[in-house]
């Protein structure tokens, strides 16, 4: 590993970091796509910050873009207050207006500025450690690293700060306001610090990769847990795994550092989406089968509990008369066989004392409708589940 | 050349003339289904879709290894569709919240397609430029086939519309009714999705990823201030989104270095500016002027039953009074004066006021409606 290459993986671990903590209480906050819209309409703010310094790395371009990037949460909320259109209207009225804005000015003065919008908004990760922070003609390593190293340690600062208001105005805005805490200050202090991060951070990495590593990491934490602590946790974690397997996947395949980051990011969401122990799409798919296979079971069993004619009670009758599929209906009674619910006896289905049983204790929660119940009704009953 | 010049060229120059009449075509098409958009919630989707195609455009022609627009839009099609139904399916089976799914799914599936476009531009054969247009767009490069396949969208649009539109009005104001009168909401809200991602993606290469979702919403939400109707309100929006295609055409033909994207994007926010505030309904205006005259109003029977609670105490209701007891009560002006005299509830004379009957029993009727509704 070259040098570049350890600072390049660097800086992309130290941005996902910042990104991934604010990452976290937008998307708790529904507000995940303030970082999008942030992220695009500083264009404006850094071309005229460019227009007055006529430096690309002046840190007034930083103040402007995050300036701007208040300024779009403050007419988004203002827009949303009129009660004309929804938030997210006013979001997606607002910020491509203020991006257009900062496009036109590109373009009207193209001849004699060097700024790129390609480059703006996608970013280039190989590059920045060829800009580097020298003082006194000694190189004290790549600048954006003590720029986002610096937005890291006050973003950790004001977490550890902040995390009892932060954590109360998040859940719960009016008790907050009644701790004497005000949702609004929180609101606009996370909103700025957002905007400094995403400013920050887009220099280094583009406008999408930022949105990508604030909302991908928090969002596939959120899915493992629901405890703040280790939903922070899991995000920093997931937001360094991606930027360094990114870079290597990148590497490998000579393409872009911050897609193929955000691609990566992508990636674990998507296997986390599938596999996740409770949230995932197959344990719901699979927990949603089992509840209907226990809900035939259920119907099955009180059908029994009602007739006592033997046409009724056939093997067949259960097809026939229910009107379920031929697995289904084998499933339902090789289910009730096995937790010795039935007896079948020349395809004759009859209840055993334990089913009768059962079927009471389903007719009591039936009437009750009492949620909690059910369960501890399955556990009384069912030796093996569906 | 100015903007006249523009308009008497346009009959003339068969380019313009082609980028205009597409400009205005996506305009209205993006305007119509934007409505749909816009009522469903669903205003960023636009965003999420326009960048998740990105992709889609990289995959096509890295599989077919042709620049035909056609392919390509085929291919940002497809991987519009697998993002839009990605964020449901997130949306409808975790707890995650929609705009998480959206802006997860856009930055991923752009930063997907960044990674391929790089990835084709270090590939030896050297078909590729001309790709990152649809990232930023360029209407310029708008060529009459575009433009047909523009035409022929719209107008099959417009036909599934009219075929369907009791359906999609229902499923925009009430599913759940939708669904128990046995109405397939699946089919209908597939059929919706659909078009509106096809728009998207028709928008691509004429406005860009980034501004493709102002060109879907900006129309929609303009026009939803000028009516409460459905129909209405999809006709307007049209009508909105092919005007801004035209004058941010005609105003970025004519000067130098100007995109035409970002001043379609701006004309259409001017249009919604215009709306939020001069709208007579809904608009900041005249809410503001209705406001100001119900506070006047106010004001007004807040004097009359100062005045009464004065008057009551006398035998004869209309004994005048000194106008100057009203001083340290708010509400009280010389205009608000004048307008009770002139609604014959008061007479002035000189320096006194005196209540008259009309005045006394418009006064009390107040009263009894405030013991009425306490």
């Amino acid at each position: 590993m070259s040098s570049p290459q350890i600072e390049i993986q660097i800086i992309a671990a130290v941005v996902a970091m910042a990104c991934a903590i604010p990452g976290v209480f937008l998307v708790l906050r529904k507000m995940a796509l303030i970082s999008d819209a942030i992220s695009h309409s500083i264009l404006p703010g850094i071309v005229i910050g460019f227009f007055i310094t006529q430096d690309l790395n002046s840190p007034l371009l930083i103040l402007f873009a995050a300036l701007v990037g208040v300024l779009t949460v403050v007419l988004v909320e203002y827009i949303q207050k009129t009660g004309m259109v929804k938030e997210d209207t006013a979001i997606g009225l607002v910020f491509p207006a203020l991006f257009s804005i900062g496009v036109i000015m590109i373009s009207k003065n193209a001849g004699d500025v060097h700024l790129d919008v390609d480059a703006v908004l996608l970013g280039e990760l190989a590059f920045a450690p060829f800009d580097r922070l020298m003082v006194d003609g000694a190189d004290w390593g790549p600048k954006s690293l003590w720029i986002m190293g610096s937005i890291l340690i006050v973003i950790v600062s004001l977490l550890l700060l902040f995390f009892k208001e932060l954590k109360v105005s998040t859940f719960d805005a009016g008790l907050s306001s009644a701790m004497g805490i005000s949702p609004i200050i929180i609101h606009y202090g996370l909103m700025s610090m957002s905007s400094i991060t995403v400013v920050g951070a887009f220099d280094a990495v583009g406008a999408i990769l930022v949105v990508a590593l604030m909302i991908a990491p928090a969002a596939t934490a959120y899915l493992l847990t629901e405890d703040l602590k280790k939903m922070i946790g899991l995000s920093l974690f997931f937001g360094v795994v991606a930027a360094i397997s990114g870079y290597w996947f990148a590497n490998w395949l000579d393409a872009s550092i911050s897609g193929s980051i955000a691609t990566t990011l992508g990636i674990i969401f998507l296997l986390v989406y599938l596999f996740a122990p409770k949230k995932g799409l197959i344990s719901v798919l699979y927990r949603h089968k089992q509840q209907r296979l226990e809900v035939s079971l259920i119907t099955f069993l009180l059908h029994l509990n009602r007739h006592d004619e033997k046409r009724e009670r056939h093997i067949n009758h259960l097809q026939e008369h229910i009107d379920w599929q031929e697995v289904q209906a084998k499933k339902v009674l090789d289910l009730a066989l096995k937790n010795n619910l039935i007896i079948v006896n020349n395809d004759i289905v009859s209840l055993t004392k334990k089913g009768l049983a059962f079927t009471e204790k389903s007719l009591e929660y039936i009437i009750e409708n009492k949620h909690e119940k059910i369960d501890s009704m399955k556990e009384d009953f069912f030796l093996f589940r569906g | 050349m100015s903007i006249t010049e523009y308009f008497e060229l346009l009959w003339h120059d068969y380019t313009l003339r082609t980028i205009t009449l597409g400009t205005a075509v996506l305009g209205a098409i993006c305007g119509m289904l934007g409505s749909f958009a816009v009522l469903r919630k669903e205003s960023l989707l636009g965003d999420a879709i326009s960048h998740a195609a990105l992709p889609g455009i990289a995959l096509a022609f890295i599989i077919t290894g042709a620049k035909d627009s056609g392919t390509l839009l085929l291919g940002a099609l497809v991987s519009g569709l697998v993002g839009t139904y990605w964020i449901r399916g997130i949306t409808s089976k975790t707890h995650l919240k929609s705009d998480t799914a959206l802006g997860l799914i856009l930055s991923t599936f752009f930063g997907f397609g960044m990674l391929l476009l790089t990835f084709i531009q270090k590939q030896p054969n050297a078909n590729q430029a001309g790709l990152d247009k649809y990232l930023f767009g360029q209407a310029a490069t708008l060529v009459e086939s575009d433009v047909r396949l523009m035409i022929i969208v719209t107008a099959v649009s417009l036909v599934v519309l009219l075929l369907f539109w009791k359906e999609f009005k229902l499923l925009l104001f009430d599913p759940d009714y939708t669904q128990t009168i046995g109405f397939n909401t699946k089919f209908i809200d597939v059929l919706v999705t659909f078009f509106i991602v096809l728009a998207i993606v028709l928008g691509l290469q004429t406005v860009g990823v980034v501004l493709m979702s102002a060109i879907l919403l900006a129309p929609a939400a303009a026009a939803r201030q000028w009516t409460n109707s459905l129909s209405t309100m999809v006709l307007l929006a049209g009508l909105v989104g092919a005007l801004s295609g035209i004058f941010g055409t005609a105003i970025s033909a004519s000067q130098d270095n100007l995109s035409t994207g970002p001043v379609i994007v701006l004309v259409a926010s001017v249009f919604v500016l215009f709306s939020l505030i001069f709208s007579p309904g809904r608009g900041l205006l005249f809410r503001e002027i209705r406001f100001r005259k119900n506070r006047k109003d106010l004001e007004l029977m807040k004097t009359l039953q100062f005045m009464y609670d004065i008057a009551i105490d006398h035998e004869n209701i209309s004994h005048p009074h000194a106008i100057r007891i009203l001083n340290n009560f708010q509400g009280y002006t010389k205009e608000t004066l004048k307008r009770l005299e002139n609604e014959g509830w008061i007479s002035i004379e000189g320096q006194d006021w005196a209540m008259t009957q009309e005045g006394f029993n418009k006064a009390a009727e107040m009263y009894n409606q405030q013991s009425i509704n306490e």
